[in-house]
This record gives structure tokens, C-alpha cells and sequence, in this order.
């Protein structure tokens, strides 16, 4: 964990609700997608947990939703602002668990840390698809990003109204075999606590996910984020937010 | 500038200590900041058995404050003696202060004498006042009565000082410090966190999984301050003062009120620095005050 001052550089929406901020400064403490940051936002207590989207050159970029109080005061930052961070959070994402295709899994702004995450893979050859659920057209974020990465990314709505209809697992369900099944070792998924309890039902190869929690610190201190697994009470702000799937309970009941 | 205080023969290179609760086992932040400039640390609340807690979500945010129904997360006194003591011991000279819940009689007497016997630990501090447990903690510390049995028990069990920790959800906070102090209590700690809610008026129903939790924070810092000020004039025995504090300044306030020594809660959570700043600031808030000694405004007001 490092306590860093960042600078807002570009501020935008870039889906309905959905924003990408990118910040400049001393992104040193940040080892890895899957890892989140903490801001502090004037007039708010706590600070509000955002994950890395993507990091290069010194730039660290958070896509956001707004939802609240503190999200609303991040989409008016002019740039220029300067953040009081926390960075360096969490464990992050496993690259090298992949043998050869990774499969993942983003649900709505869970979609984010997916970025860099196959940036990763890339790097280290793998081929990577991208499933990404959303509730309807126009929600819909980072594909093109993700497709210059060079993965292969499809698209649920649950309306129907851009791509497959329904969830990411139904993606998974059409496209089982045939010329464009799609195949995978290994699965990485972010996104609601319902989808990641579907796409651990769907699906039989091994896989790890990150998970959300209100958090008091989100570096470890107050045992507010805990959750369960077979190896006890485990921290999601220090001992993930990424977790292996046979670890988690809810998973091995 | 000296700033040195003695709670009970225990001497603390200042008065700043992280509350219980809020700094882990001490080991969580060791790589955040030389753990030895705190005058002492109050560890997360023990009891006999490794408890998960409540459900999640258990934090809400509130104006200059947060709710927490943590409900004392633990490993339980074994470990707690066998593993985290030592572990801090090792990295740590400062006051360790191991904080003590239980659900019975039996389960205060038995986690007092272990955390007691343990060479690790200098100061027992009884917490009468989790409001985040059914039938436990907070049941013991809103009787006059009940608050005496269990600081009599731990008295019997302890060759350390032993602080009983206060909870402010009572009409009469002067009647429990003085059944506690009466009973052989060597200090008390107040105020651990208020009872309150917070609802998610878009789902409609509570934002913490357990309906209610504690409330702590800035906002609280009047309270405390009346509270401990209430205490200092009706007891002898020393206070170690909490409740909102977030500055050197509130430190010195807190002292003035009547706190020996002063703990740093929830500030912790949004600032990792909190405790390591305030003490970097005391001496300069001091000096612009004109205080020497920092004994010296010890229960002024
Ligand atoms: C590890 C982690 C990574 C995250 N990454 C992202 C991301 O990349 N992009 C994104 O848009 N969101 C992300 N979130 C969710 C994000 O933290 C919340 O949407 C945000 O805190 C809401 O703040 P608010 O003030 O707008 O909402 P409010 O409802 O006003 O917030 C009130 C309180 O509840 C907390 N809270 C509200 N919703 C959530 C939630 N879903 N999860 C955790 N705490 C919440 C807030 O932090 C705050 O303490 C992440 C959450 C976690 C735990
Ligand atoms: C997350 C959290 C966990 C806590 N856990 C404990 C505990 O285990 N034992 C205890 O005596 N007090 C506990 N407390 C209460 C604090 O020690 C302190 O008394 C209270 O928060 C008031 O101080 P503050 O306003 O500075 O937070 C906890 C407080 C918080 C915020
Ligand atoms: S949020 Fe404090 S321990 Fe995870």
C-alpha cells in the first residue's frame, strides 16, 4: 500500500452512467490488474474503492459508475484535480494460473479490471475471450479497447437489445461447440455476487473471481470486508478481492 | 517539550494509542509505519473462541462518521496469545494493550487470565460495550451491577492493570465508572461506538447486514469529550479517552477533559497515517499553547 497524490489528466463518459478517468503520478505501489485503489473524496468519510483498469506509462485508468454520493463528485472533476489515493490494494489477478486460453467473464463496471488483465495475458501469449454482460444497449464499455488487445470479445444484454439475450453464461451455452466454440482452461470473472455465482455453476474448468464488499479501510485493518472460505475468515481488501473458486464457500456448499 | 505519560506504572512515550478494533493485531500495519512511535496499541477485541463475526455488508458510511457491525472477528485467545502476541512483541516495545470480550462470566474470566498471564501484554482493557454481539459485551456494560461483577472477576484474574472499557449507549455513564472503579477497576476507556443505523432507501431495508452497529467517528467527538469530562470529575482512577478524535488539537481537548491517554479509532480507517501524524503534530499544537509538559492539562477543564 502507498498513499499517493494523483492528478485527474482526462475525465469522460464513456457509456450511459459509466465514466473513465485517467490519473497521472506515482503509480509505483501498482503490481497488477485486479488490484484497486482507495479514494478520498472531500465531505466523505470513507474512501471508495476502484479498481485498476489499466496501467501504462505512469497512467493509471478507472472506469466508474456513478452510484452515489462519491462516484457523482469523481464524474465533475475537472483535470487538474489532485486525489489522495491509497494504490497498490489487494492481490490481483493470477496471469500466469492460465495454461493457454483464458476465459473472461465481466459483469456491467466489473468489466474494468479486465483490461489490464488481458493486457497481461497477452503478453504472455495467451488467447483470451471476453464474455461482457449488460442490462442493455448503451451500457456496453471497453470492447473496442479490449479487441485491440487482441481478444475475442462478445456481448450479452439482458434485454436483448445488443448481442446475446441474457447472461454471460448463456453466451457460454451457445457457443459450446461448433467452428466458433469457445475454448478455455482457466476463467477470471468480475462483476455482481449473482453472476459470479452463475458463471461458477456453468462452468467446470478452474477459475478465480473478484469479489465487492463495503469496506471500512481497504488495507486490512478493521475486518470489515471479511468473507468466507475453506480456509477460514478471509479479508476481501487484503486477501483479494481475488479469489480462487474452490476457496470460496458458497462455492464447495 | 515532554509528552511522556504513566497510566498506572505503564509508561507511554506519548499519549496516542489506535483503539481496539481499529488497528488490527498491531501486524497488519507494520509495513505502513515504525509501529514504535505509538505510545500503545489496543488490539482487536479477543474472545475464547475464533468468531467470524456478523454477515456482510457490516460498514456504513455516515456524516463524518461510520457504523460497524464487525461483531469481533477474532481467532480467539489461543491464537491470539500463542501467535499475535509474540508476533507484535517482536516488532513492537511500545504498551500492548490486548482488549478483552466475552459472552459469560466464565468467558471474560478465562480470556482475562490467559491475555494477563501472557508476558507480551501490559495493560487488560475489559470491553463491557460491543454493541455488535447478542447476549454478550454491551449486556455487561449497561448494568451498574453486572459492569462491577465482571471488573471485579477481571481484578481477581489480572496482575496487570485493568481498564474496563465504557460503552456510551447508558442514561448514566457516571453511575457504571463508578460501580467499575468501586469494584478494583485500575482505569477506564470510554467511549467505545454508539448504537446506530443507517437504511438503504433505494432497497428498502438496512445497510448493515445486522440492522444496527456502532457509530463512531468525528461526529462523535462532542460526546465523548462530555462523557470523559463527566468520568474525570467522579472518578480518580486514569481514562484513556476515545471517541471521534482526528487531530492533535482533539487530543489535546480529550487531556483537557480529564483522558490520561488518548485512542485514535476510526480516523485509522480513512487515513492509515492518522495515529503517525497526530503525534508528529502534538509537540507543535503544544508549544503554540504554551504547554510544557503534557501532564500538565491532564483534567484541566
Ligand atoms: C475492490 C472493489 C473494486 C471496485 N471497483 C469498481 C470499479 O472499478 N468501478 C466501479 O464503478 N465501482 C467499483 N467498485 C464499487 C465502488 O466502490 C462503489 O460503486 C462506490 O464506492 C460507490 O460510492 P458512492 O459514493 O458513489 O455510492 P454511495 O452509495 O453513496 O456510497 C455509500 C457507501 O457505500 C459504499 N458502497 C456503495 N456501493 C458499493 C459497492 N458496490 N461496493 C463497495 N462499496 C460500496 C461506498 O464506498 C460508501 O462507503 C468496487 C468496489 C470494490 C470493493
Ligand atoms: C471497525 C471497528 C471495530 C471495532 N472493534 C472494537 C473491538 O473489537 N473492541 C472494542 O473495545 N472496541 C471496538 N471498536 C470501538 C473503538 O475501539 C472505539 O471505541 C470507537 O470506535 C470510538 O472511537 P472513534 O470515534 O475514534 O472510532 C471498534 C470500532 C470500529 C470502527
Ligand atoms: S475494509 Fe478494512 S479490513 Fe477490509
Amino acid at each position: 500500500m502507498k498513499q499517493v497524490y494523483l492528478t485527474v489528466k482526462s475525465n469522460e463518459p464513456i457509456a450511459a452512467g459509466t465514466w473513465k478517468m485517467v490519473l497521472e503520478g506515482d503509480t509505483s505501489a501498482v503490481t497488477g490488474s485486479g488490484q484497486f485503489v482507495n479514494i478520498a473524496l472531500p465531505g466523505l468519510f470513507l474512501r471508495r474503492p476502484i479498481s485498476v483498469c489499466d496501467l501504462s506509462e505512469g497512467l493509471l485508468t478507472l472506469v466508474y459508475k456513478v452510484v452515489g454520493k462519491g462516484t457523482d463528485a469523481m464524474s465533475a472533476m475537472a483535470p487538474g484535480t489532485r486525489l489522495d489515493i491509497l494504490t497498490g490494494l489487494g492481490n490481483g489477478f493470477d496471469a500466469s494460473a492460465c495454461e493457454s486460453s483464458a476465459l473472461l467473464l465481466g459483469g456491467g463496471v466489473g468489466t474494468a479490471p479486465l483490461v489490464l488483465l488481458t493486457r497481461e495475458l497477452r503478453s504472455r501469449g495467451k488467447s483470451v475471450t471476453v464474455l461482457l454482460g449488460f442490462n442493455r444497449a448503451g451500457e456496453e464499455m471497453l470492447a473496442a479497447e479490449l479487441e485491440a488487445l487482441g481478444a475475442r470479445v462478445e456481448i450479452a444484454t439482458l434485454d436483448g437489445s445488443k448481442g446475446t439475450r441474457g447472461f454471460v453464461t448463456d453466451i457460454l451455452h451457445q457457443k459450446a461447440d461448433g467452428p466458433d466454440a469457445i475454448r478455455y482452461d482457466y476463467f477470471y470473472a468480475c462483476g455482481p455476487m449473482p453472476m459470479l455465482k452463475a458463471v461458477c455453476g456453468a462452468i467446470d474448468a478452474p477459475g478465480e473471481m473478484s469479489l465487492e464488499e463495503r469496506m471500512g479501510c481497504g488495507f486490512g485493518i478493521c475486518y470489515g470486508c471479511s468473507c468466507h472460505t475453506v480456509n477460514g475468515p478471509r479479508r476481501v481488501c487484503a486477501d483479494g478481492p481475488v479469489f480462487k473458486k474452490e476457496d470460496l464457500i458458497w462455492q464447495s456448499k | 517539550m515532554a509528552i511522556e505519560v504513566n497510566l498506572c506504572g505503564v509508561r507511554l512515550r506519548n499519549p496516542i494509542i489506535p483503539a481496539s478494533g481499529t488497528f488490527g493485531f498491531g501486524l497488519e500495519m507494520k509495513d505502513v509505519y515504525d509501529l514504535n512511535l505509538l505510545g500503545g496499541i489496543s488490539l482487536k477485541g479477543t474472545t475464547r473462541e475464533a468468531r467470524f463475526g456478523n454477515e456482510c455488508p457490516r460498514i456504513a458510511e455516515c456524516p463524518d462518521g461510520m457504523i460497524n457491525s464487525v461483531g469481533l472477528q477474532n481467532p480467539g485467545i489461543e491464537v491470539f496469545v500463542n501467535e499475535k502476541l509474540p508476533a507484535l512483541r517482536k516488532i513492537y516495545s511500545g504498551a500492548i494493550i490486548a482488549n478483552i470480550s466475552g459472552f459469560s462470566e466464565d468467558e471474560y474470566r478465562e480470556c482475562c487470565e490467559k491475555a494477563a498471564q501472557a508476558p507480551e501484554v501490559d495493560i487488560l482493557e475489559v470491553n463491557i460495550s460491543c454493541p455488535n454481539v447478542h447476549g454478550g459485551g454491551l449486556a455487561f456494560g449497561t448494568s451498574a451491577k453486572a459492569a462491577a461483577g465482571i471488573t471485579r472477576i477481571a481484578r481477581e484474574v489480572s496482575s496487570k492493570p485493568v481498564f474496563i472499557k465504557l460503552s456510551p449507549n447508558v442514561t448514566d455513564i457516571v453511575e457504571i465508572a463508578r460501580a467499575c472503579e468501586d469494584a478494583g477497576a485500575d482505569g477506564l476507556t470510554l467511549i467505545n461506538t454508539l448504537l446506530g443505523m443507517r437504511i438503504d432507501i433505494v432497497r428498502r431495508r438496512p445497510v448493515v447486514a445486522n440492522r444496527y452497529g456502532g457509530f463512531s467517528g468525528r461526529a462523535v467527538f462532542p460526546i465523548a469529550l462530555r462523557m470523559v469530562n463527566q468520568v474525570a470529575r467522579a472518578c480518580k482512577v486514569p481514562l484513556m479517552g476515545c471517541g471521534g478524535v482526528a487531530t492533535a488539537e482533539d487530543v489535546v481537548e480529550m487531556m483537557m477533559a480529564g483522558a490520561t491517554a488518548v485512542q485514535v479509532g476510526a480516523e485509522n480507517l480513512r487515513d492509515p497515517y492518522a495515529c503517525k501524524r497526530i503525534i508528529e503534530d502534538l509537540p507543535g499544537v503544544m508549544s503554540r499553547l504554551g504547554i510544557k509538559d503534557i501532564n500538565e492539562i491532564i483534567g484541566i477543564v
